[in-house]
């Protein structure tokens, strides 16, 4: 090892990089959060209105996949599925997992929004439906909007984790470069500065957005 | 599913040697984890600028890039850089690094969260800085910060499953391997999800222990044994609809 860092290599690592980056591991966060929000939200709802015989069934199962690890249960459903395109099983299984996350926000959210808001809906003979689609959740989704993104920066810096079912996102677009030219330094350290580049300034908007929150 | 448990009988000792490495790698990140997160949490909660710059910048390095490339980098570029470490290190390094920085803010938001008269009283009794964190403002944080600490310990556990990338043989390596032998996805796959569900759990139960009986020194709270009793039916309950 005579010289470490290399420009050279640097420069010729990082078209490949952003590549893998725009086209892998930010459309798997798009879509994976936008399934989690959704999904996340929906569990949130039935675990409060649905009889007990389906949400305490929802509740466990919430739970198992929350305490198991993302990796095993990208394995578990690229094996059971093998049919499948092994992008779509990950923005699927990244957004079933943290829609658990995300259910919990939610829920918190919606304890939050004050008993007057549904004895008032009550009074004024809302039906339930428009209760939670005019009162409950506009406002829960206020408050909870910093605590979702949170998780969405969390989902953001698991997407490497697709490399076990053979998706090339960018840190095994690193490696891949690494593994060709025998040389890792410049590859993954781009890798990692590349996910803090993006991931830091969100992180401090939403800090921002929590506190402007707040005052309200 | 009698050749499948068959499989499972014989392939046991190296589930145990899979769970070994994994219970391993869950503690010994867990205790630097922590160690990080203390250290962390209190610079970055100090009054002085000189302390609290550098710790926020460590946090935010650690936190902001991904646990994966943080764990490539030692074990692909460090070799390089001639300091080799060795599989299971490499991974407790990433592992308690990683954490660790989450650990630091959870820290920093529990001792702040301690009521400042609390800080005052200390103060105005003459605590030295260094008695006043440990016998009046940590016992206090330390009741506030140990759910977050225990959600972080699980998903520290469930990091651990990145070690199989780097050719760990942990529960998650094992799980693929009885996969292959029994041809049977689900049946191999459950096993696994179920030994990580029930270290997850142990965890969690082990943290509202803790809990307990941080809050019962503090005062606030029944004693551990009340709260690990098993519950009595709530006889009481019925009348409290019609008062409240």
């Amino acid at each position: 090892m005579s010289e470490m860092w290399s420009w050279d290599r640097a420069f010729t690592v990082l078209p490949q990089l952003l590549q893998a980056f725009l086209e892998v591991t930010l459309l798997a966060t798009v879509l994976g959060s936008a399934i989690a929000a959704v999904l996340g939200l929906v569990v949130a709802i039935v675990r409060r209105t649905a009889p007990a015989w389906v949400a305490r069934p929802v509740h466990w199962v919430m739970e198992f996949i929350r305490m198991t690890p993302v990796v095993v249960q990208l394995l578990f459903v690229y094996y059971m599925f093998p049919s499948w395109p092994a992008l779509w099983i990950g923005i699927g299984v990244l957004g079933v997992h943290y829609a658990t996350y995300m259910a919990e926000v939610y829920r918190s959210g919606i304890d939050a929004v004050p008993p007057g808001q549904w004895e008032a809906a009550t009074a004024l003979s809302i039906p339930a439906r428009r209760t939670w689609t005019r009162i409950v959740v506009p406002q829960a989704l206020r408050t909870t909007l910093p605590a979702l993104g949170t998780w969405v920066i969390s989902m953001f810096k698991d997407t490497p984790f697709l490399v076990v079912i053979s998706v090339t996102e960018m840190v095994s677009a690193a490696e891949l470069f690494g593994s060709r030219t025998f040389v890792y330094l410049e590859a993954f350290t781009l890798a990692g500065l590349i996910f803090l580049a993006a991931s830091y300034p969100t992180s401090v908007a939403l800090r921002r957005m929590e506190a402007r929150l707040a005052r309200y | 599913m009698t050749d499948n448990l068959e499989v499972l009988g014989t392939m046991l000792p190296r589930l145990v040697d899979g769970l070994v490495i994994t219970l391993q790698l869950t503690a010994g990140g867990a205790v630097l984890a922590f160690v990080v997160a203390v250290v962390l949490g209190l610079a970055a909660g100090h009054p002085s600028r000189v302390a609290r710059g550098p710790a926020r910048v460590v946090i935010e390095f650690f936190r902001g890039t991904s646990l994966l490339v943080q764990l490539f980098w030692l074990f692909y570029v460090m070799p390089m850089l001639g300091v080799s470490l060795d599989a299971l290190l490499t991974g407790v390094l990433a592992l308690g690094l990683n954490y660790g920085a989450y650990g630091a803010d959870v820290v920093r938001g529990a001792i702040r969260s301690v009521p400042r008269g609390q800080w005052e009283a200390s103060v105005a009794l003459g605590l030295s800085p260094a008695r006043r964190m440990v016998r009046v403002v940590w016992p206090q944080a330390w009741a506030i910060m140990i759910p977050s600490l225990s959600n972080l310990a699980v998903m520290l556990l469930k990091g651990t499953a990145v070690a199989y990338v780097i050719l760990m043989h942990d529960i998650t390596f094992v799980t693929e391997q009885l996969r292959q032998r029994t041809n049977d996805t689900f049946f191999a796959y459950g096993v696994g999800m179920l030994m990580y569900f029930a270290i997850a759990y142990c965890i969690v139960v082990a943290a509202n222990a803790l809990e307990a009986r941080a809050k019962h020194r503090l005062g606030t709270g029944p004693p551990l044994k009340d709260v690990l009793r098993p519950r009595l039916p709530a006889r009481g309950r019925a009348g409290a609809g019609v008062s409240g």
